[in-house]
């Protein structure tokens, strides 16, 4: 029952902060953070993984009603959900039994950086790439992806690093 | 059989995910196709009741921008009129108006912006109009500064538009000195400057030339004031330009619908001519 509030806490106050506040941003006239790839991070292991896709689809597909961006932020947020495990059993070394355990706080610091920069990057450079739509512009698309990569990570550890000491 | 179903279940996530990502594709290829009826829009109850809750939050915010806007075009429009007035006047000289010549081409609606986005590739804006106040696919929106876009998918209430700044847009454009004309579209680049394709190489014009609507289209009145010309250069046999825009496009609050009166008679000429 803790686990439902708690994943539906997270996508939909990361839907309506990602709608309302970051998607007006426009750092420097357009640098967007897209910090909603943290719920992929955030959202609990499990063996089972239909819910989570099912899920990561539907935020996206919500992020894209509201920024009329067709199915743009569905399919790279789809796409970072279906890779993570890839990335945790590489990173982290688990297997499918310490799913249950796992918790990113308890991980080393060095490690669950480059985990989330990993992720990160994935997501913006699928976002870009898709959205541009186009073989021109690629240029556009690699300054686009580092900027708003940067951006959203810098956000991301600040809102990690409060969210951790509000636990101690 | 057993193999087939050992087969699904070995890649049931991965069948699943590929299921979700064709949809996502699906939406997105759609969404980069302006005929075709949209999926994934902003133009619903749910988005547009939720950009109503916040627009009027956030419209306080440039109260005195938009004041200033509808000063200058209350001017704009009341020196129109004394023009006129003066013209018509009849102890100057004598004018009889054909109520059958003169009739009204097009119609004015305001509508007020929802959400506004001009740093993507392809940007739509959402409007407070739909189909209960007598908006349609295709109307042109404008502001007095100049065009803004074409709306392209309308629910009951509130109406999405296809912005200058989306890479599909293709409005007909010509210099306001001569009646060359070309093709204005958005390379996508900087929200302040489109391009202008297409132009004859003998159209003569210098840069800070005033580009404004053609008139080729039904759905844009012409004489539409666009920009002004930054930059001309040429590419095989044909002129192209960029423009800068007199709007400024990530600050627009109030905007004009405009009806085409003349649209159903063109499209039926134009059909009865096709067969």
């Amino acid at each position: 029952m803790n686990k439902i509030v708690y994943i539906s806490f997270l996508f939909f106050s990361l839907l309506f902060l990602q709608v309302f506040l970051l998607n007006n941003v426009m750092f420097l006239g357009y640098i967007n953070p897209y910090l909603y790839v943290a719920f992929v991070i955030f959202y609990p292991l499990k063996k089972e993984r239909f819910l989570f896709l099912f899920l990561s689809f539907l935020l996206g597909l919500s992020i894209d009603f509201f920024s009329d961006s067709g199915g743009i932020n569905a399919f790279s947020l789809l796409f970072v959900a279906y890779i993570r495990l890839f990335f945790i059993r590489v990173i982290f070394k688990k297997t499918e039994q310490d799913y249950l355990l796992f918790n990113l706080q308890q991980e080393p610091f060095g490690k669950v950086f480059n985990y989330v920069i990993i992720l990160i990057v994935i997501h913006h450079f699928i976002l870009f790439s898709l959205a541009n739509f186009s073989t021109q512009n690629f240029s556009i698309v690699l300054a686009n992806t580092l900027y708003s990569s940067t951006f959203t990570s810098v956000l991301f550890f600040l809102g990690a690093s409060i969210i951790r000491k509000k636990n101690k | 059989m057993q193999q087939l179903i050992y087969f699904f279940r070995k890649y049931k996530y991965f069948l699943f995910f590929l299921l979700l990502e064709i949809i996502a594709l699906f939406f997105t290829i759609n969404n980069n196709n302006f005929h075709k009826s949209k999926f994934i829009s902003s133009a619903n109850e749910i988005t547009g009741g939720f950009y109503k809750k916040t627009s009027k939050i956030s419209n306080y915010f440039n109260l005195k921008f938009q004041n200033e806007e509808l000063i200058s075009e209350n001017e704009e429009l009341k020196n129109l009129l004394e023009k006129y007035i003066s013209k018509t006047d009849s102890t100057v000289s004598v004018s009889i108006i054909d109520s059958t010549l003169n009739y009204q081409k097009y119609t004015y609606t305001k509508a007020k912006v929802y959400s506004n986005n001009y740093h993507n590739p392809n940007n739509f804006i959402l409007l407070n109009k739909g189909e209960n106040q007598g908006v349609n696919k295709e109307m042109a929106v404008v502001n007095s500064k100049g065009v803004i876009g074409i709306t392209e998918d309308v629910s009951a209430n509130y109406a999405r538009v296809q912005s200058i700044l989306n890479s599909n847009s293709k409005i007909n454009a010509k210099l306001k000195n001569s009646s060359h004309f070309g093709t204005l579209v958005w390379n996508g680049k900087d929200y302040n400057i489109v391009q202008l394709e297409d132009l004859p190489r003998q159209a003569n014009m210098k840069v800070g030339d005033t580009i404004i609507t053609g008139g080729k289209s039904i759905i844009f009145p012409e004489g539409i004031l666009i920009g002004t010309i930054q930059k001309i250069y040429t590419k095989s046999s044909n002129k192209f330009i960029d423009i800068k825009l007199f709007n400024d496009m990530s600050n627009i609050g109030n905007v004009y619908i405009i009806t085409a009166l003349e649209k159903e008679e063109i499209h039926s000429l134009n059909n009865t001519l096709d067969e």
